[in-house]
């Protein structure tokens, strides 16, 4: 029964735990607000631009969420093909990678030249952080299908899309969802990212304004909005995967499939 | 004739698309056998000998690189659809009950496929009667993770014939069980064989379950694998347990064994 609270309550101790040092350590070393500012200064900055904070707030929402639909999109059509095509991994994995490796941040100023200031750059750039970690994880859940399963299925008649749809499909979901929880939070990355680049909109925007008045508390307050919505995003993807894949978590809590861990590939 | 004619069939694997390289491995090499309609062959051999790829020779799954591949009298050139398959681990679905995994070769295997929305309630029915016969009444609703080895086993042999297959090809099925487990299910497999009456072909490396089950048991010789002696097994039917203690049984599994240490050494 404790042991069972504990387990329950360990989240929110961890984040006040943090909280705490956070501020022993303003105390401690005396640190000015302009370089840190104590975790009361950024709640009441958070409580002072509560308006502005949410509109911005909602805008780089929204923005993630786009680059965030596109990726899944993408990543789960791109991911079927390299997991079940031997031509089509030859062909996409490298260009792939290299897509990865590229540092995101200096694309966005191509795409300001391309698409101007505004949403757009930050969806790109939110999409092309996000989208790998997808790919990866339902390339492998296909191509890790037991030969045997694809033996009986082959012997039957199965076409290509017969063994994408009863089996490849439903087997990916443990994976997809286990990148979903990646590339939402990735996704936020690359939003910010884009708005502190070339934004005029969104939290990475007013970061932006604020460090530049040095409203240090100001920044640590769209900090603590942005981890907010991101923890947010992170639960929905959670709640969404145990509802849809619940099969292959047995009642002890044990994943059956080893869920695809693969996608911290990232940033 | 014969149903299915095997005649001088060479399979080498390497890299497909690719000419024949000296790095290639030669698995079946100038193999022939005949199997009649309804007989319940056994194939045994040393590890490697390519008795897996018999069976794949035969489901069609993969084409000989010589000689050739017949199925009542149709050279057999892409995936049969006749045939069920069943192996070593049971691969089931995990994310659908039992019924649901049985049923799943009427979604794929024409004519059934075109018409399983309107069946449902009669394919349900089928896979209810296959699982009662391997004794997994009550069992249909449940998850593959809670049944047993032996049970998913079971499972799996259903699968393998909810179609109504004319062939049954066994890989190794009942390797991974323990021995009581093992005999219960050679039980089971014969029932099933009376029932169906379909061809069976089981690779299997204990030579009790070849000579229990078979009506003609096969041995292949080591890598690249041949069919080197092929007997029948004049035990009448049903065969039980205590068949296997009389002495010509015990002495069919002496001879087998001979002759693949024979094929070992040659
Ligand atoms: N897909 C493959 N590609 C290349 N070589 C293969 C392939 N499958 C099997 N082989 C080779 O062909 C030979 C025969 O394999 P096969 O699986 O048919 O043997 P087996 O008799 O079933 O063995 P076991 O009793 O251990 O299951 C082996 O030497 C193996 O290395
Ligand atoms: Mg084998």
């Amino acid at each position: 029964m404790i042991g069972h609270l504990c387990e329950r309550f360990a989240p929110w101790l961890t984040a006040m735990a943090a909280v705490l040092l956070w501020w022993a350590m303003v105390l401690v070393f005396d640190v000015p607000n302009y370089v840190l500012p104590s975790p009361w200064e950024a709640i009441a900055a958070l409580y002072e631009y509560r308006f502005a904070l949410s509109v911005h707030g909602l805008s780089t929402l929204w923005t993630t969420f786009m680059g965030f639909a596109v990726a899944v999109v993408v990543g789960m059509i791109l991911g079927i093909l390299v997991g079940s095509s031997r031509l089509a991994y030859r062909a996409l994995y490298p260009l792939l990678i290299a897509f990865n490796s590229v540092p995101k941040a200096a694309l966005v100023p191509i795409f300001v030249i391309w698409f101007g200031v505004g949403k757009v750059p930050g969806v790109l750039t939110a999409f092309m952080l996000s989208f790998f970690p997808v790919v990866a994880n339902v390339a492998t859940a296909f191509a890790t299908i037991e030969p045997e399963l694809l033996e009986v299925m082959r012997s039957l008649g199965a076409t290509k899309r017969d063994i994408t749809l009863k089996v490849g499909i439903p087997r990916s979901l443990p994976y997809f969802f286990a990148s979903l929880k990646i590339a939402i939070t990735l996704a936020f990355v690359g939003t910010v990212i884009a708005e502190i680049v070339a934004g005029n909109s969104g939290i990475g925007n007013v970061m932006l304004v604020a460090s530049s008045n040095f409203n240090v508390p100001l920044v640590f307050a769209a900090l603590i909005v942005v981890s907010i919505m991101g923890v947010g995003m992170y639960s929905v993807s959670d709640f969404i995967e145990r509802r849809l894949t619940s099969w292959s978590v047995r009642p002890q809590g044990a994943a059956v499939a080893d869920r695809g861990q693969l996608a911290s590939a990232g940033a | 004739m014969s149903f299915i004619e095997i005649s001088n069939v060479d399979l080498v694997y390497g890299k497909p698309g690719e000419k024949s390289t000296v790095n290639d491995t030669l698995a079946v090499s100038d193999t022939s056998i005949t199997i009649e309609d309804g007989e319940f062959l056994a194939l045994v051999g040393p590890s490697g000998c390519g008795k897996s790829t018999l069976l794949k020779l035969i489901a069609g799954l993969i084409r000989p690189s010589r000689g050739s591949v017949k199925v009542s009298g149709q050279e057999v050139t892409c995936p049969l659809k006749i045939v069920g398959m069943a192996f070593q681990n049971a691969t089931l679905l995990p994310w659908r009950n039992i019924r649901d995994n049985v049923m799943l070769p009427l979604e794929i295997v024409e004519p059934y496929r075109g018409r399983h929305r309107q069946d449902r309630a009669k394919n349900r029915e089928r896979a209810d009667i296959l699982l009662e016969k391997v004794g997994l009444a009550g069992f249909a609703e449940k998850m593959p993770w809670q049944l047993s080895g032996g049970m998913q086993q079971r499972a799996q042999l259903c699968r393998a014939l909810i179609h109504e297959p004319s062939i049954l090809l066994l890989d190794e099925p009942f390797a991974a069980l323990d021995t009581f487990t093992r005999e219960d299910l050679w039980g089971v497999l014969q029932e099933l064989w009376e029932f169906r009456k379909c061809t069976i072909i089981i690779v299997t490396h204990e030579l009790r379950e070849a000579a229990f089950l078979a009506g003609k048991v096969s041995v292949m010789s080591s890598r690249p694998g041949r069919i080197i002696k092929t007997s029948s097994v004049d035990i009448p039917r049903p065969r039980t347990l205590e068949t296997t203690f009389e002495p010509q049984f015990v002495e069919l599994v002496q001879d087998l064994r001979h002759h693949i240490s024979l094929g070992k050494t040659s």
